[in-house]
């Protein structure tokens, strides 16, 4: 049985640089496989709705008429399964976390190209980006 | 007799961070019964087992806990592994094992720490949960995820650790093996702290024996029951030997669970050792068939998986009994006897984790 067995921890600690970050305003530490949030990228996607079926909460909504991707943020709970199924590659892992929100918003939504037609004149034309600002 | 007075301790109390409610019937300031109720955080995740295909459910039983969460989903896939007939890939239950052990250890510094705040000791609480941030940040360098892992896959896992990734894993982990041994001499040697926890809620072998005590309230009193020595996963080729402590009281679990966080580095540096080169994961085809008990030591104690599957994607019955639960019917035999000042303190002493327990 001693005393002061915390006085050497204190004294070290008083000499050391502090152990946490002033988070947000400094970036938090990432790894390369840290799971921030999945990203697109609309050029790539052939609307196989793979993402859509894996998806474990079922954040994701792929519309093939209108040719949007779809994320709810909110019910995404970033398990990265979608990124390991999707055949293209177009879904990425980001290392950050999307930015704290003050509603109940999140929805991320995108138009994507589509599947890519053999004949190479003949290119998809993106679904119209002013109808989809407006919704 | 003095008249008996009920007071109600929780749902929502400052050392609680999960809603556990007891009511305390006291003569004077002495506990004499204890009724528990929990019920506040039912979330009914066993029953999804029936929407998500079996394959899903592992994100779901990893959710199960926020903390022993890699455990949770480790033991729901080795139980529909065994269903399946599934030879898993001898990299794969190294790495399973080293993420097990790695949980062990940020569970229990997060416990140090809970537990030296409900003492009024903040100062060891804030270093406890600083060396916690080390674990925290290799977990999150191996998986991707701090707390939530997501690595465990029916097969297999979906990350693989590279040779130079586990040496440095083993460096860091020798350098908090120091930091730890500081740590926990506040623990061992400390006079207040012993002062405090010598002698109060105290649980003798028979009764832990016979109340079910699971996992570190167990082998503070001094009963073996350590269910890595049934030699899941790899555990079987590891030297390890079980930390008991004979005293049953709340010092003893306290010492236990102190201990038992250097037999977890030194787990994992066997396993770095020993790990075999070869594929992580394999083809899985099919569905389960058949029901399977899926056991494992969790940092709280023994957790059991009951997996029932009838050949198609989705399950038919999925049953956790979670440490927590089987260790209320011991606390409400500790708390009998012990001061209500104390009893904070000794509700901690069992680590209770009600999202755990109410699933």
């Amino acid at each position: 049985m001693t005393f002061f067995e915390m006085t050497g921890t204190v004294i070290r600690s008083l000499f050391k640089k502090p152990a946490t970050l002033m988070y947000p305003v400094r970036p938090g530490k990432k790894s390369s496989l840290s799971r921030g949030h999945v990203t697109i990228d609309p050029e790539n996607c052939i609307l196989c709705r793979s993402c859509q079926r894996k998806c474990p909460t079922g954040a994701i909504c792929v519309e093939a008429k209108e040719k949007t991707w779809q994320i709810d943020r909110l019910r995404c709970v970033v398990c990265n399964a979608c990124v390991d199924v999707c055949p293209t590659k177009c879904l990425t892992m980001d290392t950050q976390y999307t930015p704290p929100m003050t509603s109940r918003a999140g929805i991320y939504r995108t138009p994507v190209a589509g599947p890519k037609k053999k004949a190479p004149a003949a290119t998809v034309p993106a679904a119209p980006a002013a109808e989809l600002a407006e919704e | 007799m003095s008249k008996q007075v009920i007071i109600p301790f929780g749902p929502q109390h400052p050392v609680l961070p999960e809603p556990l409610h007891l009511d305390l019937v006291l003569e004077d300031e002495t506990v004499v019964d204890v009724i528990p109720s929990i019920g506040y955080v039912h979330r009914g995740l066993e029953k999804l087992v029936e929407k998500r295909e079996y394959t899903e459910y592992v994100f779901i039983a990893e959710r199960i806990c926020g903390i022993c969460s890699y455990i949770h989903s480790n033991t729901y896939v080795s139980g529909v592994e065994q269903i399946m007939g599934l030879e898993v890939p001898e990299r794969a239950q190294y790495l399973r094992t080293i993420w097990s052990e790695l949980s062990r250890l940020h569970s229990h510094l997060l416990w140090l720490g809970l537990f030296a705040d409900g003492l009024g000791f903040e100062s060891v609480f804030m270093n406890a949960w600083k060396l916690r941030e080390h674990v925290l940040d290799e977990l999150e360098a191996t998986t991707g995820g701090r707390v939530i892992q997501g690595v465990c896959k029916v097969g297999g896992v979906r990350r693989d650790i590279s040779p130079e990734k586990l040496d440095e894993m083993v460096k860091g982990l020798k350098e908090l093996e120091k930091e730890l041994e500081r740590l926990t001499n506040v623990f061992l040697y400390d006079r207040s702290i012993a002062s405090r926890l010598k002698g109060v809620g105290m649980l003798g072998k028979e009764d832990a024996y016979y109340l079910g005590a699971v996992g570190p309230t167990a082998r503070g009193s001094g009963v073996p029951i350590d269910l890595r020595q049934t030699g899941y996963n790899v555990y079987d080729k590891i030297n390890f030997k079980p930390v008991v402590e004979m005293e049953g009281d709340s010092y003893a679990r306290c010492i236990v669970r102190a201990k038992e966080m250097f037999t977890s580095i030194d787990i994992i540096e066997q396993c770095v050792k020993k790990i075999p080169d070869g594929p992580v994961d394999m083809k899985v085809t099919g569905a389960p068939n058949g029901e399977f008990f899926s056991r494992a030591e969790q940092p709280r104690g023994e957790v059991i998986h009951y997996i029932k599957g009838n050949g198609t994607k989705h399950l038919v019955r999925h049953r956790v009994r979670t440490p927590t639960f089987t260790n209320i019917p011991p606390l409400v035999k500790l708390l009998k006897g012990v001061q209500l000042a104390d009893v904070p303190v000794v509700v901690l002493t069992i680590d209770p984790c009600i999202g755990c327990a109410e699933r």
